[in-house]
């Protein structure tokens, strides 16, 4: 149990705010609250978990902000059934090949470290996906280790690839799709972040596991065809919370 | 077939939007201006998400290949069925190899052309809007036919419908957005007494207002934004989130507009002036 508090978010929303932390005791606590919520909901609210915030989105009606502020604080404290909260870790393949890391040396160089021990620090990290938005199936990554921590390229790039891993800052990430973009990109992932193809496009959720696991260029060019015809697997181990 | 003979500035089809994957951070897109959209399809006895097309300040020009009944909506753009001038929210048959064609824009930004029973158009995740890359394309280009149903006879119980001037309306209802509090005094008070002017940049993602309200330091963790969202920038400026808006964002959430205000900003374009109204 946290502080929380609901606020209306509009006349088609209402806000949820846990204290304003970046931890995972706050991210389980509103994916699990989240699981609760959508065995009790009607099918017309949408649900967007975000680090310490769950947004409640009323889809096509109005509804009665206070009497629902009432409704759902209730529920947040009412004793609730512990919920097994199978949270998943990913095992994403990223190939750190200079063809795809275009900034993989200079990155490098900047950290006064190797290229190979950029990528060991890179892949011997699990990272948690706090939030998913900015573009279908970007992931916001927490867990970033400090010395990985890199300003962000002094000019943005117009067009980034579709996969590229990128660094910033506190944070790395993949581009899902073709896009502008500032990031230091160290590699690729040939896995599709969202695929229309499939029948749950975005195989990642809020609260998810990633870890980058590298390939090699031949690997990578085999995962590329997997994921054109569509049969590509990504390894996961589901976790308990 | 509706066969495109020229793709006027920005044409996109549109339903009601996407709504059940803002969580993988599909933005909800759908008509920018959904009040034209419900009366245009209202007047045409469609079910009010029927497709429809959104039409950016200079019009197609369209080829009929089959009888129907259209309806036009929202900004007025001088529109002409084989020459024969047009008004908005009036239903009109067509018969086949007519052609619907656009002059100049006289109010307002986007107009809409709706069709009895709505254009067929792939459903992807639920809604037939165009937005890329979930669609292959972000437009409709010369070239393109976007089919529909043939419709011999239709007698509509209202041939006509008075609009209220809303395209001229400055006026944008808000509420306070989530981080309203965090604004001094000095920022909400100028929030409601500013006239704000619409910048070159908006489009269907965001509108950006020119006026700025004072610069901030407030950091605050990514979370939910919504069409109609009004985000404060570090250096002061307002931006306004619309239909292709992004899905989660970290700048403070200031205002909340209404969805009748949001159909009211989408008849903007750079230059024209706003101001917010509470409540």
């Amino acid at each position: 149990m946290f502080p929380i508090t609901v606020k209306p978010f509009g006349d088609t929303a209402i806000l949820m705010e846990w204290p304003q932390k970046v931890d995972e005791a706050i991210l389980n606590d509103i994916i699990g609250f989240q699981e609760f919520l959508k065995t009790v909901l009607e099918a017309k609210w949408v649900m967007v978990p975000s680090y310490n915030s769950l947004t409640l989105i009323c889809q096509n009606s109005d509804f009665e902000f206070t009497g629902f502020k009432d409704k759902l604080l209730e529920w947040y404290a009412a004793p609730r059934a512990e919920f097994s909260l199978k949270r998943n870790l990913w095992k994403l393949p990223v190939c750190y090949d200079l063809d795809f890391g275009l900034d993989l040396e200079t990155t490098a160089q900047k950290l006064v470290i190797s290229v190979e021990e950029l990528v060991q620090r890179h892949t011997s990290h699990r990272y948690t996906v706090y939030s998913i938005g900015f573009l279908p199936g970007f992931m916001y990554l927490g867990g970033l280790p400090k010395n990985l921590e890199t300003k962000r390229r002094a000019s943005p790039r117009l067009h980034v690839a579709k996969g590229s891993v990128g660094l910033a800052g506190k944070q790395t990430g993949i581009y899902p799709q073709d896009s502008p973009g500032g990031w230091n990109i160290i590699g690729r992932c040939p896995v599709p972040m969202f695929n229309l193809n499939r029948k749950e496009p975005c195989f990642i959720n809020v609260g998810d596991q990633i870890q980058f696991v590298p390939i090699e260029r031949a690997t990578f060019d085999l995962k590329i065809i997997e994921a054109e015809v569509g049969i590509y697997q990504p390894e996961k181990i589901v976790l308990d919370a | 077939m509706l066969k495109v003979l020229k793709s006027g500035f920005y044409t996109t089809v549109q339903d009601k939007g996407r709504f059940a994957w803002k969580h993988k951070g599909v933005p909800v897109s759908g008509t920018m201006d959904d009040m034209a959209r419900h009366r245009v399809n209202t007047l045409l006895e469609n079910p009010s998400d029927a497709t429809v097309l959104e039409i950016t300040m200079t019009g197609p020009t369209l080829l009929f290949e089959q009888q129907t009944y259209i309806c036009l909506g929202g900004a007025e753009l001088s529109a002409t069925l084989n020459n024969e001038p047009i008004e908005n929210y009036r239903v009109y048959p067509v018969a086949q190899g007519d052609i619907l064609s656009y002059g100049r824009l006289e109010k307002g930004f986007r107009g809409y052309l709706g069709i009895k029973e709505g254009f067929v158009f792939a459903n992807v995740l639920g809604s037939t809007s165009q937005y890329i890359p979930l669609t292959n394309k972000q437009c409709i280009k010369e070239g393109d036919e976007i089919e529909y149903y043939p419709i011999r006879s239709f007698d509509p119980k209202l041939t006509n419908l008075k609009v209220g001037d809303y395209l001229e309306n400055q006026e944008l209802r808000v509420n306070p957005g989530p981080e309203f509090g965090i604004l001094t005094q000095k920022q909400q008070e100028q929030l409601f007494d500013l006239r704000f002017s619409v910048s070159k940049e908006n489009n269907r993602m965001a509108y950006q207002l020119e006026e700025k309200i004072g610069e901030h330091s407030i950091t605050m963790l990514t979370s939910a934004t919504l069409p109609g969202t009004v985000q404060l920038t570090p250096a002061g400026k307002l931006i306004v989130l619309m239909k292709d808006g992004q899905t989660t964002g970290g700048y403070p959430r200031i205002l909340q507009l209404t969805k009748e205000s949001i159909s009211i900003l989408a008849q903007k374009k750079a230059g024209d002036t706003i101001r917010f109204i509470y409540g």
